[in-house]
């Protein structure tokens, strides 16, 4: 569905992420992981158009989506989260959410201006939206709150609700349980699935081996912006390179 | 969804009546200039916080912008075109310009913007000032014609040879700029202004083209920069360069901060407000800048939402001191 | 020839003067990543404070620029104190509009205190000395060789010594430096008593030629951001360059193009190399 060729990645003459290529299948939870510093955020934000490639591809269903900015690849289906949980925290919930299922909604200047029939249909409609993403989040009494008044883990959800409001085809997840404790990174894991279960192909980065291993399909590790393995958790969890590269993280921390 | 408390509702109306009725129990003829002035600039605030409050793009070149209204209203009226022509062509010229002026800069971030918008303001009060064909130099353009009558079927026409018309004509403008950006601002598409402000890269995240979003809000913040310096020409009759310096855009700021920055009826209390204050403050003349100054960073400090929000703060207090209280009782 | 020889002249007195005024705004910018849009206004103050210790309590031309710059230099501390600091961790834009709230604030205490007319102060050095066709002042000499001594020493400072080491590692990496354990609110204070202080030799030396007015940091404070913007913001090389380019184009334009029009030149190319590079021609940050 979307396939990464040969991307490659150079700050200053440093290799963040180099020749890499790989696919997310249609309906799969793919896991991007390796040690800190890996390339692992570098690889979304090639992704998503945040930074331009320096070499490489990335192509969206046959069609080239390298180059394109931010809001066009967020508008050909392709969502994500960021690493430190990013919302619009001056707003109430419901606001995040309708303001993430904007794009598909013909609410512009003009419509809202003159409240044409069009304008009244697509706000009843994007108020739906994101009250049913609320209730799929389990955040529907909140909605009337701001953001500041959520706890960490009810943030977490909302920026994955932000993501999805919009239904998109493929759903990128930057460690989206950083810092939360097991019994809420349990909770929002068993959010992720239920994503995937209703038919959003899902690509996650995440730290935590041991939520990984039972949510992924397949898993990529990178080390040093390279592709070091690739496959199902089981041959993933004994490989070689694998093995080498996290013990020589552990180490070094 | 975005409904409003019944008594705030009230409120409204009676500001309304009382504004609908001021010709009748305001007869001095130079408080009565003030309260014009101040439905101008309150007009002209209201537009500097589309760009500034809602959309967190700090432009300081408001006060150029209203300048091209007043100017493009008075060359035009005086070259024969009706002023009701005039009006609205100043305004699309304003906002042309602030689509080039949004072109070239609103690409910067920040501190950026804000000094690039500064640098264009000041360009223009130096044309203002030196353009002598055009803008009359620093003496500017004297009289300017009052607005021709409006025929109304059955009744005549209405005129507006008078104080009191003119009044009720920038009213009517205030009304119509407020109901328009109410429209805008609460709506999704407003929404959009505000997640340019809170989080502009997670707004391009989900699919926002933030630089068109910040174009919109800065033309239509231009476009009613330039009605209002349109109305401040023909309610003055005469134009000068500091109807286009930056000084105004600074008086503007002041009107926002203090009125309330990101709420709407902010700038209009600030507008009103603070000239008042000022002439209170007559006395200490060169003082009142030092006071105005030391507000601002006062303000944008503690009560960064300025006098509105620091009252919804207040109102929400006390809410929920109720709350808490009605379980003990 | 000569008129040309005398506007590189005055170009590069002018020069001097913005060279030094930029510096200064290009330390906080670079530090503190504030746009204190008051920063011409310091200058301004600065003069007056000349003014009061030189003449008012005649103490004389040189000691009254020493205490303008340490009077100017408690100024800047006390305004990252008081003006700056509080809004550290609030969104950027409340930090511009505190910056516009000192800039009136400043512009009409220097009304309030020294009124609306112009002040002239006595030339401290009126000898006129002719060089290649070119008429120079002793005083014109004085802002040039201030300004090349100013900068060698802030240059010293700034590789010398462990607080201006300090200052630039602030400046490249602010959470860093707080991790090595570098009080970053001292260093915040210092840098803006540096860069008042400079502003206040800078308007010291300058205006026994020109006249003292409320509104003479307006303008420049502009043009301080217009060069630390073009020469890239918290680069040292590029504020003194810029300010002395500045300088020699107000100078050639403004004698043989328009001087009505002069400072619109600075401003519209400040508008046109945003609009092509929106960070500043060697801009790597934002604000």
């Amino acid at each position: 569905m979307l396939r990464v060729e040969n991307l490659t990645k150079r700050f200053d003459g440093l290799v963040a992420v180099s020749e890499l290529d790989f696919d997310i299948i249609k309906g799969e939870i793919l896991a991007i992981i390796g040690p800190n510093g890996a390339g692992k955020s570098t690889v979304f934000n090639l992704i998503t158009g945040t930074l331009p490639p320096s070499s490489g591809r990335v192509v969206m269903e046959d069609q080239d989506i390298t180059g394109l900015k931010p809001y066009q690849i967020a508008s050909r289906g392709i969502s994500r989260t960021f690493q430190t949980t990013s919302l619009f925290d001056q707003l109430r919930v419901i606001d995040n959410l309708m303001i993430g299922y904007k794009y598909r909604t013909r609410l512009g200047f003009w419509n809202t201006l003159l409240h044409t029939p069009r304008w009244k249909a697509h706000q009843k409609e994007s108020f739906e939206q994101s009250m049913e993403t609320l209730k799929f989040l389990g955040l529907e009494k909140k909605s009337d709150q701001f953001v500041p008044a959520l706890s960490q883990e009810e943030q977490k959800r909302l920026a994955i609700g932000i993501a999805l409001v919009s239904r998109p085809k493929i759903l990128l997840l930057d460690e989206p349980t950083g810092g939360l404790i097991q019994e809420e990174t349990d909770r929002v894991t068993r959010l992720i699935r239920s994503v995937r279960d209703q038919g959003t192909t899902v690509c996650i980065i995440e730290h935590k081996m041991q939520m990984i291993m039972g949510l992924a399909d397949r898993i990529v590790v990178l080390n040093y912006g390279e592709k070091i393995a690739e496959g199902p958790p089981s041959e993933v969890k004994s490989d070689e390179t694998v093995i080498r590269a996290y013990l020589g993280e552990e180490v070094h921390a | 969804m975005f409904t409003k408390p019944i008594h705030t509702k009230l409120l409204y109306l009676v500001i309304l009546a009382a504004a609908l009725l001021l010709p009748w129990y305001v007869p001095d003829a130079y408080i009565f200039q003030i309260v014009t002035t101040s439905l101008i600039y309150g007009v002209a605030a209201a537009g500097m916080n589309l760009v500034l409050g809602y959309t967190g793009q700090v432009t300081l070149a408001h006060g150029a912008f209203f300048g091209i209204g007043a100017y493009g209203v008075s060359i035009m009226t005086k070259a024969g075109v009706s002023f009701w022509l005039a009006l609205p062509l100043s305004a699309l010229f304003a906002s042309f310009i602030g689509l080039l002026i949004g072109l070239l800069t609103l690409r910067t971030r920040g501190a950026y913007f804000a000094i690039a918008t500064l640098c264009f303001g000041v360009i223009l009060w130096i044309v203002a000032g030196n353009w002598v064909e055009l803008t009359g130099g620093h003496n500017g353009i004297f009289g300017i014609p009052r607005p021709s009558p409006v025929p109304v079927p059955f009744l005549g026409s209405i005129e507006f040879f008078t104080q009191t018309s003119i009044y009720y004509l920038t009213l009517a403008l205030l009304i119509i700029v407020l109901f328009a950006l109410h429209r805008l601002v609460y709506s999704v598409f407003g929404l959009t202004f505000m997640a340019v402000r809170n989080n502009e890269p997670l707004a391009d995240a989900v699919g926002i083209n933030t630089f068109a979003t910040k174009l919109v809000s800065f033309v239509a913040g231009n476009f009613i920069a330039g009605l209002a310096g349109g109305m401040y020409a023909v309610m003055m009759g005469a134009v000068s360069p500091s109807a286009a310096g930056y000084m105004l855009t600074f008086n503007f700021l002041i009107f926002v901060i203090l009125g309330g920055m990101a709420t709407l009826p902010g700038p209009i209390i600030g507008a009103f407000a603070i000239p008042v204050l000022m002439e209170f403050l007559q006395f200490m003349k060169d003082f009142r800048m030092l006071i105005f100054g030391a507000l601002l960073i006062l303000v944008i400090i503690y009560f960064p939402q300025g006098f509105v929000g620091g009252l919804r703060r207040l109102n929400q207090k006390i809410a929920s001191w109720r709350q808490q209280k009605i379980p003990e009782s | 020839m000569d008129l040309f020889l005398q506007q590189v002249f005055n170009g590069i007195m002018f020069g001097s003067t913005y060279a030094i005024v930029a510096l200064g705004l290009t330390l906080v910018m670079g530090i503190l990543h504030i746009p204190n849009f008051a920063h011409g206004h310091l200058y301004m103050l600065g003069g007056y404070f000349m003014y009061f210790f030189a003449l008012t309590l005649g103490l004389g031309y040189w000691p009254g620029v020493a205490l303008a710059v340490v009077a100017l230099a408690a100024a800047g501390v006390i305004m990252e104190r008081f003006v700056y600091r509080p809004l550290n961790d609030q969104p950027h834009i409340n930090s511009f509009i505190a910056a516009v709230g000192s800039l009136l604030f400043l512009e009409s205490f220097a009304l309030v205190v020294w009124g609306p007319q112009g002040l002239r102060i006595p030339n401290p050095h009126p000898q006129l000395v002719y060089f290649l066709g070119v008429t120079m002042s002793v005083q014109r000499l004085v802002v040039i060789t201030g300004a090349i001594v100013l900068i060698t020493g802030l240059h010293l400072f700034m590789k010398k010594t462990i607080l201006g080491t300090t200052i630039e590692a602030v400046a490249q990496n602010r959470e860093g430096a707080m991790l090595a354990g570098i009080n970053v609110n001292r260093v915040s204070a210092m840098t803006f008593a540096i860069s008042a202080g400079t502003a206040a030799v800078a308007a010291s030396l300058i205006s026994p030629i020109f006249m003292l007015s409320p509104a003479m940091g307006a303008i420049l404070g502009m043009k301080a951001f217009v060069i630390v913007i073009l020469g890239g913001m918290g680069s040292i090389p590029g504020a003194i360059l810029g300010g002395y380019i500045l300088g020699l184009i107000e100078a050639l334009g403004g004698g043989y193009i328009s001087a009505e029009y002069k400072d619109v030149f600075a401003f519209g190319a400040l508008i046109l190399i945003l609009a092509i590079k929106p960070t500043g021609l060697f801009g790597k940050g934002e604000v």
